[in-house]
């Protein structure tokens, strides 16, 4: 049997809080919500891991959402996440005062991150959780997450070893109401990894060719399909409405593989994994590998001339008609309720 | 330039059976297919051997013997070698304890072969866990660097690695050298099909299949013993009930009842 190479020495769980430019990602200041929930239940902190550089911004931020204490790692070599010294400095924390319970989010940084730190500390690790709690039984936290593209839920526990880790995908969790009046003990970190000894070496960065888009961030998605029948759509129809509902353009796959737009746009099995407030579907069938990806969406609509379409099955709202038709009067409606 | 291609043969994600004993996905049954993130992997490492004809692409797998399928199908798109873990001591092996035995895998299909491999490619994650686990866990146990959500591979004159790796905003390009793991998103084109030829070599193939005793594992760190996550239980999420269909007289009012409703609901 598996033994673990950690005990827990406190109660505490910890919070990673990715940064970008000092700042806190959002992602991180979720999972302040269900951890301090955790924390609670286990009877112990919540503790924000920090890392990154001029990170004041980041700490800021996580007191204020929630953390209970702040450890920070803020130095120079941190200021672009590489696997190999984010890596190092979580495991030497972890060293020093290993909490019961590490949350990451489930973001291209966290789902690098996430399995190389819990492979070097040899715990479980659970990927893109969707809740989270407290097994009664056993005190330990109980991870569920979806398998087989949301076919499947699974809860999950790590038993017997520590820290017990898990991911989150953005906008799975909602964030604390900030109250810039907390305050909290933020404990300096002096652990500096040699940055000669960073193995990957960035060469270049590239902006995405026109318009950014985070769709796993967004809160607001209107995806266009094969319905579109062209890629003049998304630009005569979809990203009109995007804009007016100030939300983000999607796409389904077939939409990607006529090449009517950018596979960074597309949602399902094999693009992104999605979970705004709202999702409006245009001219998706909603084959299953497109449910796998926006299933998980607080509200769905949907615009289709065949009201037999699958997407009718998971939407709140689905209008039957034709797309060219009803998004530019929507538009025209959200518009003129801003003015 | 010698690539390891570790790949996973998945169930058909729309048919799902549980076995009700262990709460494990029950495999036996249900169509299976070479888990696509894993078909671009060797789509990447098949396009760099399509340039420089030294390089050897090695396929390995850990599964039942159902899955020399999943490995014909790769010796047929561009693998020259495929090797197969199988034993019972891996059954039930979470993301931690696969990476401990793809590693000792590939330990002693280097000795076998007598080459060195100069990266190891996965697909970003299998779509029956999707966990996006096991590249970076064997590169872990192995000490080598990684770069995930690669979407183009190249090697470069001086024997190292560059990679396209996608961010959620735009990409970078990143060097590594070797040896290094690389796991691979879906790019902007699809992998090669099998011709006749390259489908009858692959079935005549032999794939030899290496047990726990041939690589050498700690039994303790595989399967089930060697997993720290353990599955508690697992169930069918409850299906959505379709929601409201409108279809009033003219598209604009269509529209116009479907915004009342939004606005109703909080939604917007």
């Amino acid at each position: 049997m598996l033994q673990t190479s950690y005990e827990a020495k406190t109660k505490d769980l910890w919070v990673f809080i990715e940064t970008k430019d000092g700042k806190a990602k959002n992602v991180g200041l979720e999972l302040l919500n269900p951890g301090r929930r955790l924390a609670a239940i286990q009877g112990g902190k919540t503790v924000a891991l920090v890392i990154g550089h001029n990170c004041d911004e980041a700490v800021k931020e996580a007191i204020a959402h929630g953390a209970d204490k702040v450890l920070l790692v803020d130095n120079e070599v941190y200021a672009h996440y590489t696997t190999d010294a984010y890596t190092a400095a979580i495991v030497h924390c972890v060293e020093a005062d290993c909490p019961t319970t590490i949350l990451m989010g489930a973001s291209p940084m966290g789902r690098d991150l996430g399995p190389r730190v819990a492979g070097r500390l040899k715990t479980g690790l659970t990927a893109d959780c969707t809740s989270l709690d407290i097994d009664e039984n056993s005190g330990k936290v109980a991870w569920t997450r979806p398998a087989f593209g949301g076919n499947l839920m699974a809860t999950i526990l790590c038993p017997f070893t520590f820290p017990q880790i898990g991911t989150c995908r953005p906008g799975v969790n909602k964030k604390l109401e900030p109250d810039y009046n907390r305050t909290a003990d933020v404990e300096k970190i002096d652990f500096v990894f040699p940055a000669d000894q960073i193995r990957t070496k960035l060469i270049e960065t590239i902006a995405e060719e026109g318009e950014k888009v985070d769709l796993e961030g967004a809160e607001i998605i209107v995806s266009g399909g094969r319905g579109l029948g062209g890629p003049e759509g998304f630009e005569t129809t979809i990203k009109p409405l995007a804009d007016a509902l100030g939300g983000v353009v999607g796409s389904s796959r077939a939409a990607v593989d006529a090449g009517w737009i950018p596979h960074s746009h597309q949602v399902g099995q094999t693009g992104k994994t999605v979970g705004p407030k709202l999702y409006v579907a245009c001219g998706i069938s909603g084959a299953i590998q497109h449910l796998a990806g926006m299933g998980s969406s607080d509200f769905i609509v949907c615009i289709n001339k065949d009201p037999e379409a699958p997407i009718f099955g998971v939407a709140d709202l689905g209008v039957i008609g034709n797309l060219y038709d009803v998004c530019p009067a929507l538009t025209k409606l959200v518009l003129a309720d801003k003015d | 330039m010698n690539i390891l291609v570790c790949i996973k043969q998945v169930p058909d994600t729309t048919i799902i059976k549980i076995d009700p004993e262990t709460n494990t996905l029950m495999r036996e049954g249900v169509p299976a297919i070479v888990s696509p993130f894993d078909a671009y992997a060797l789509e990447a490492a098949a396009r760099i051997k399509d340039k420089d004809k030294d390089t050897k692409i090695v396929v390995l797998s850990m599964g039942p013997e159902q899955a020399l399928a999943a490995l014909k199908e790769c010796l047929s798109v561009g693998g020259d070698k495929a090797y197969l873990v199988s034993d019972r001591a891996c059954g039930g092996s979470d993301t931690l304890a696969t990476g401990y035995i793809l590693s000792q895998a590939k330990e002693k299909i280097e000795e076998l072969e007598g080459i060195k491999f100069d990266m190891l490619m996965f697909g970003k994650q299998a779509i029956d866990g999707d966990t996006a686990q096991v590249g970076p866990q064997v590169a872990e146990d192995l000490g080598i660097p990684q770069v995930t959500y690669a979407w183009e591979v190249w090697p470069t004159e001086d024997g190292k690695v560059r990679v396209k790796k996608e961010l959620e905003e735009g990409f970078e390009i990143l060097e590594v050298g070797c040896p290094c793991a690389v796991t691979v998103t879906k790019p902007d084109y699809e992998p090669r099909f099998p011709t006749i030829k390259s489908k009858m070599a692959a079935n005549k193939a032999k794939i030899p299949v290496l047990n726990a005793a041939d690589c050498g594992l700690d039994v303790e760190r595989s399967g089930l013993k060697g997993s720290p996550t353990k599955v508690k239980k697992s169930f069918t999420p409850p299906r959505k009930e379709g929601g409201l269909k409108i279809k009033e007289e003219t598209p604009e009012e269509s529209a116009q009842k479907l915004y009342d409703l939004l606005k109703d609901k909080g939604v917007i």
